[in-house]
């Protein structure tokens, strides 16, 4: 789950990180408002959106009076912002982060993150700030420099002086960023987080280090401990369709194309996918049922299918296994009846009392055509969409 | 032979009182599976489906001297499970659970790492020596003894490999689902390892997806150090960027983990790649055939 820069900067201070002052605002007047409260005679206005790509959309504005900070706030807010990371309708900002403006000497990049190879949280640091670490990695690999912790030890300060020193600090910021680091694992830690990303991390013109902008992601699977964090979910930032299945608990993805698929286990999910493309057809979505698929999964996974306008087809591809293939053929006949159903289902029934399924779903005297096998499966949903 | 687990493993059930603890217990039992009990605090002492219930694994470990354990309990008590039951001495700890926070597991693994139990999982569908053993969720009867060793990330995707190995009568040695999650025990390179050296594995089907680089790292293990002809499958070729596709390890991030280079690293190691999960068991044919 992603959070918003205003949020995690909120999160960074909770850590007694110093972050550069700022007040999130809903409306235009209260953009001002935030803006005289923060005194100065200029402020940044930011578009709170979970996308990267803001300052290139004009998502991002240095502005020098409060008429300035209510125009730029009004033009933001309530509207979708499209950058060059998210999708082409782009997602709506409902907050603004007004911020003081500060003298800046240098912009480093900052991360920590759950690296899967070493199985440890890894801090990444890079000398050209504000730019895309995926890119410093792909032009320059030597300019990316690692430090991996030890779960058990956590950060440890000559990781800190390592990684200071590599990126010339000095001083006060060499002091400043040796602090940062322990309270950055700190956070990161204690707040469940798969991804805390700095970019930039600034030197200020008076050698102090800050956050100028942050990103935070919670694990999903910590959110059952991270009750005050799962409160900050926002669900206008994600399509629609995919709000509705994580309120329902159903592992959904929506994709652009017109053949609604529910399958059993997300290997198999995504191997549908795969197929449908194979055979020349689009999927309209990835939709895992879980291992177990019942009667009411598979009625959950066509409500939220058929929320979307293109689906001209389903695809249901369960292995039954621990289910028998009977138990779930009598829970689709069900859920295409009660959820009603309009374009045409095709099943690819396996496993366990595999025929006895196909004939209830042959006599069932609705749409329902009972596939062979999964290739054939994939070629009728192919033709049934075209 | 087979690897991992046989006909004389010793098994437990954590989470045995439990609806997914007794039920797969049971289906375990059915399978032939050697149970020896089970463990749930507060109920030690208790007899549940005729076998013994204990309140800790270290008491279950002393009385039945258990070698392996299932665990079914949820997702935030799971890690502390693992770290019992390695405690006890449990040499292969199978987690079935799915959910468990990532911090957890890189806790896990640091622990496991000093104690040297063999762990698979989390959020996997077990372990199972066909005809001998099952330790997990899969449907017992889609398996066949046989000869293909089978490793896969994914739980519904290793079905379809044992249906089709069963169907063309090469049945099944010793099949492991490793699991979706980025940081999980076992991993293909430590089962290849296992598969090269047992005498009943004659080939090995390997199933990956989008997500990490350990199917690359696999590719350099057969290229340098198996004879034994390996088949593979990987999953989320049509995956979008950025995603995470149902499983927790499933997602392509910063243009890495992308199902293309993980088939072009297979081929290039001499695996036999199929194009569909539906060619499996075609394609362990044809490997088997280049021998």
């Amino acid at each position: 789950m992603n959070l918003h820069e205003y949020q995690a900067k909120q999160i960074l201070r909770s850590g007694n990180i110093n972050t550069p002052r700022g007040i999130a605002a809903a409306s235009a007047e209260g953009a001002a408002d935030a803006a005289r409260e923060l005194g100065g005679d200029a402020w940044v206005v930011k578009a709170q959106i979970h996308a990267g790509g803001r300052g290139k959309a004009g998502g991002v504005k240095v502005v020098k009076s409060l008429d300035e900070v209510r125009a730029v706030a009004a033009s933001l807010l309530g509207k979708p912002l499209v950058t060059n990371q998210n999708a082409p309708e782009g997602q709506p900002v409902g907050r603004v982060l007004v911020e003081e403006t500060l003298p800046i000497a240098r912009e480093l990049y900052l991360s920590l993150l759950v690296d899967r190879e070493t199985e440890r949280v890894a801090i990444v640091a890079s000398a050209a700030g504000g730019m895309e670490i995926e890119e410093v990695a792909r032009a320059a690999p030597d300019k990316v420099l690692t430090e991996t912790c030890d779960p058990l030890l956590g950060v440890q300060d000559f990781q800190c002086r390592a990684l200071a020193f590599a990126l010339k600090l000095t001083g006060e910021a060499y002091r400043d960023f040796c602090r940062l680091l322990p309270q950055l694992y700190r956070v990161f830690v204690a707040n469940d987080l798969s991804l805390l990303e700095i970019n930039p991390l600034v030197v200020a013109a008076d050698n102090r280090v800050l956050p100028l902008d942050c990103k935070m992601s919670v694990d999903d699977n910590a959110l059952y401990r991270r009750k005050a964090l799962a409160e900050l979910r926002d669900d206008s930032q994600i399509d629609a369709k995919e709000a509705a299945a994580n309120a329902a608990n159903v592992n959904y993805v929506a994709l652009a194309g017109n053949i609604g698929c529910m399958v059993n286990g997300a290997g198999l999910a995504m191997a549908t996918m795969d197929l449908i493309q194979q055979e020349g057809g689009m999927p309209a979505n990835f939709l895992d049922v879980g291992g177990g698929a019942t009667p009411e999964t598979v009625a959950q996974g066509f409500k939220i299918i058929l929320l979307d306008p293109n689906v001209k087809a389903v695809l249901i591809n369960i292995f039954g296994g621990i289910v028998r293939c009977d138990v779930i053929a009598e829970g689709i006949i069900q859920a295409v009846k009660e959820v009603g159903v309009k374009v045409p289902v095709i099943v690819r029934l396996e496993g366990t009392n595999a025929e006895l399924g196909r004939k209830l779903l042959a006599e069932s005297g609705l749409a329902i055509v009972a596939a062979e096998s999964l290739t054939q499966a994939a070629k009728l949903a192919v033709k049934e969409a075209a | 032979m087979s690897i991992l687990v046989d006909k004389n493993t010793k098994v437990i059930c954590q989470g045995f009182t439990g609806k997914q603890g007794s039920f797969h217990s049971e289906q375990a039992i059915a399978y032939g599976t050697r149970m020896v009990g089970g463990v749930t605090p507060g109920k030690g002492g208790q007899t549940h489906l005729g076998l013994p219930v204990f309140n800790t694994v270290r008491d279950a470990v002393r009385e039945t001297g258990a070698q392996a354990s299932m665990i079914y309990v949820p997702a935030a008590f799971a890690a502390d499970s693992i770290l019992e039951a390695a405690d006890a001495g449990i040499e292969v700890i199978v987690c079935i659970t799915e959910g468990i926070p990532v911090l957890d597991m890189l806790n896990v693994k640091a622990a496991l790492r000093a104690n040297g139990a063999k762990l698979i999982g989390p959020n996997c569908p077990g372990v199972i020596t066909s005809g001998e053993c099952k330790i997990g969720i899969m449907p017992g009867v889609i398996h066949q003894k046989g000869k293909i060793g089978i490793v896969s990330r994914s739980g519904t995707l290793t079905y379809e490999a044992v249906h089709q190995t069963t169907q063309l009568g090469l049945g099944q040695s010793t099949c492991v689902g490793i699991g979706g999650d980025p940081i999980k025990g076992l991993d293909f390179i430590d089962c290849l390892e296992m598969f090269e050296a047992d005498p009943q594995t004659e080939a090995v089907i390997l199933v990956g997806e989008i997500g990490g680089s350990r199917e690359e790292a696999a590719a350099e293990y057969i290229r340098s150090n198996m004879k034994k002809p390996v088949a593979a499958y990987i999953a989320g070729r049509t995956a979008p960027k950025g995603k995470r596709m149902g499983h927790a390890g499933a997602i392509i991030a910063g243009g890495a983990g992308t199902a293309d280079a993980k088939i072009r690293a297979l081929e290039a190691a001499g695996a036999v790649v199929a194009q569909s999960p539906a060619g499996l068991g075609e394609a362990v044919q044809a490997a088997l055939a280049r021998r």
